[in-house]
C-alpha cells in the first residue's frame, strides 16, 4: 500500500494524509470535551447525563448549529416560514433562545420539538436547518471538485491526469466499468451523469457525516427519500413495453396465476425504491448512533480510564464507518442501475 | 394501576433488550456463514481472492443493514418507553 502511496502525486498525497489525520483525531475532540462538558454540567445544575435525548439530539436535524458550549460556539441559522396570517418571515434562529439557552417563543411563533408553530398550527417551514446547511456544503464542494477536474482535463487533453483528476478519474472509471456498464448494458451512456452525481453525493454525504461537528445528511430519511424517488422516477419514465407487460400481464403464466401475481408486481415497483430508501438511512444513522453510544460511555462512567479506552474503540469503529460510507454508496448505484437495467432491457421474448 | 403501568414499560424495554440480542445473534450468524464460504473459495482458488474478498465485504454489508433494521426499532422500543 505503501507503493501505491508513493505513486499518487503530491496534492493527493497531502490530501489524503490530512483527510486521514483529520478523521482519526475525531476522538481526541471527545476527550477534551469531555472534561469541559462535565465541570459545567455539576457546577450549573444537578442533572444528570441523559445519553439517550443527546444521542437522540445529535443524530436529528436542528434549527441550530451547536458546536462547543460557550461563547460563539452555536451557528443560529435562519429560519424562513410561510403561514397565511404573517406571510414569509425570516429571522434568525437566536430569537428562540435567551441567554440562558432555553427556548423561548417569538413574536407568537414557539420552536417545541424541532417543529415551529405559530399560535398552535404548523408553519410552512423552509428555514436553513443543519442538514440543509450540510446540503448546501456537500453540492458547493461537489460543483468545486469537478468543476475543476473537468477544467483539468481540458486543459491536459491528452496527458497524464495529475492532481485531483487523478483521484477522481479511478473511481468514475470503477463507477462506469463495475456498476453501470455491467447492469445496464447497452445505452448506459444516458444514465451515467445521474449515476455519477448520486454516486458521489452519497459518498461525500456519508463522509463529511463523519467529520466532528457534521450534521447528520445521509442519515436524514427525507435526505434518502428524495434519492430514492428519483432514482423511481427515473427508472420508471425509462421502463420499456417489455418492463411493463411484464408486470402488468406476466408472461409464459398460466391466466389465475397472473391476477395473482398482479398485485405483488405492483407492490414491487415501489418496494424497490423503499428499500433503497431506508438500507441508506439505517446503515448511516445507526453508525452514529454506535459511535455516539460509545463516546456516551464515557460521560455515564465519568473516568478517565473508560474515556481512553471508549476514544480508542471509537476510533476503529470510525474507520469501519469510513468503510459502510463507500459502500452504501456502491450498493445504492448498484441497485439503481440494476433497476434501470432491467427496466430497459431488450428482453428475450418467451 | 400504577404497577400495570410500569410492568408493561419493563416489558417494553425487556423485549426491546432482548431484540436487540437476537438482532446480533442473526447478523453473527449470516456474516459468519459469508465469511465461511468466502474462505473457502479462497482456499480452493488462491487467484480469486480478490475478487471473493470484494463481493464478501459488499454482502456483509447488506447483511449488517439487515441487523441495524431490527436495532433501530428495538433503540425506538427502548426510547419511547
Amino acid at each position: 500500500m505503501t507503493v501505491f502511496f508513493n505513486t499518487l502525486s503530491r496534492f493527493s498525497r497531502v490530501f489524503s494524509s490530512v483527510l486521514l489525520i483529520l478523521l482519526l483525531s475525531f476522538p481526541a475532540l471527545a476527550q477534551q470535551e469531555s472534561s469541559k462538558d462535565m465541570d459545567t454540567h455539576e457546577t450549573s445544575s444537578e442533572e444528570k447525563f441523559d445519553a439517550g435525548e443527546v444521542i437522540i439530539h445529535h443524530v436529528l436535524d436542528d434549527h441550530i448549529w451547536h458546536f462547543f458550549d460557550g461563547h460563539g460556539g452555536t451557528l443560529y441559522l435562519p429560519v424562513i416560514v410561510y403561514s397565511e396570517e404573517k406571510g414569509l418571515d425570516i429571522f434568525s434562529s437566536a430569537r428562540f433562545y435567551d441567554e440562558h439557552h432555553n427556548l423561548v417563543p417569538y413574536e407568537g411563533y414557539t420552536l417545541e420539538h424541532n417543529h415551529i408553530y405559530l399560535n398552535g398550527k404548523q408553519v410552512f417551514d423552509l428555514s436553513i436547518t443543519k442538514n440543509v446547511a450540510m446540503l448546501l456544503i456537500n453540492a458547493t464542494l461537489m460543483v468545486i471538485v469537478f468543476l475543476s477536474v473537468a477544467r483539468a482535463y481540458k486543459r491536459n487533453s491528452g496527458k497524464a491526469p495529475k492532481g485531483l483528476q487523478s483521484l477522481i478519474e479511478p473511481v468514475i472509471i470503477f463507477v462506469r466499468d463495475e456498476v453501470v456498464k455491467p447492469n445496464i448494458g447497452h445505452g448506459y451512456e444516458k444514465y451515467m451523469p445521474y449515476l455519477l452525481t448520486l454516486f458521489f453525493f452519497i459518498l461525500f454525504g456519508n463522509i463529511l457525516g463523519l467529520l466532528p461537528g457534521a450534521a447528520n445528511l445521509t442519515g436524514n430519511i427525507a435526505v434518502t427519500f428524495t434519492l430514492a424517488f428519483i432514482s423511481f422516477l427515473v427508472t420508471n419514465f425509462s421502463g420499456n413495453k417489455a418492463y411493463w407487460s411484464h408486470i402488468f400481464w406476466t408472461p409464459g403464466v398460466p391466466l389465475p396465476l397472473r391476477i395473482v401475481i398482479l398485485p405483488v408486481e405492483i407492490l414491487g415497483i415501489f418496494t424497490k425504491p423503499i428499500s433503497l430508501m431506508v438500507r441508506l438511512f439505517v446503515a448511516i444513522t445507526a453508525g452514529h448512533i454506535v459511535i455516539l453510544s460509545l463516546i456516551a460511555l464515557t460521560f455515564i462512567f465519568q473516568s478517565y480510564l473508560v474515556g481512553i479506552a471508549s476514544s480508542v474503540v471509537v476510533l476503529f469503529i470510525n474507520l469501519i464507518e469510513l468503510l459502510v460510507a463507500g459502500i452504501q454508496a456502491y450498493v445504492f448505484t448498484l441497485f439503481t442501475s440494476l433497476y434501470i437495467g432491467m427496466a430497459t432491457t431488450d428482453h428475450d421474448h418467451h | 394501576m400504577l404497577l400495570a403501568i410500569l410492568l408493561d414499560i419493563a416489558y417494553a424495554v425487556m423485549g426491546a433488550g432482548i431484540g436487540a440480542g437476537l438482532v446480533a445473534i442473526g447478523a453473527g450468524l449470516g456474516i459468519g456463514k459469508i465469511g465461511a464460504s468466502a474462505m473457502e473459495g479462497m482456499a480452493r482458488q488462491p487467484e480469486a481472492s480478490g475478487k471473493i474478498q470484494g463481493a464478501m465485504l459488499i454482502i456483509a454489508a447488506l447483511i449488517e443493514v439487515a441487523a441495524l433494521f431490527g436495532l433501530v426499532i428495538c433503540l425506538l422500543i427502548s426510547f419511547k418507553a
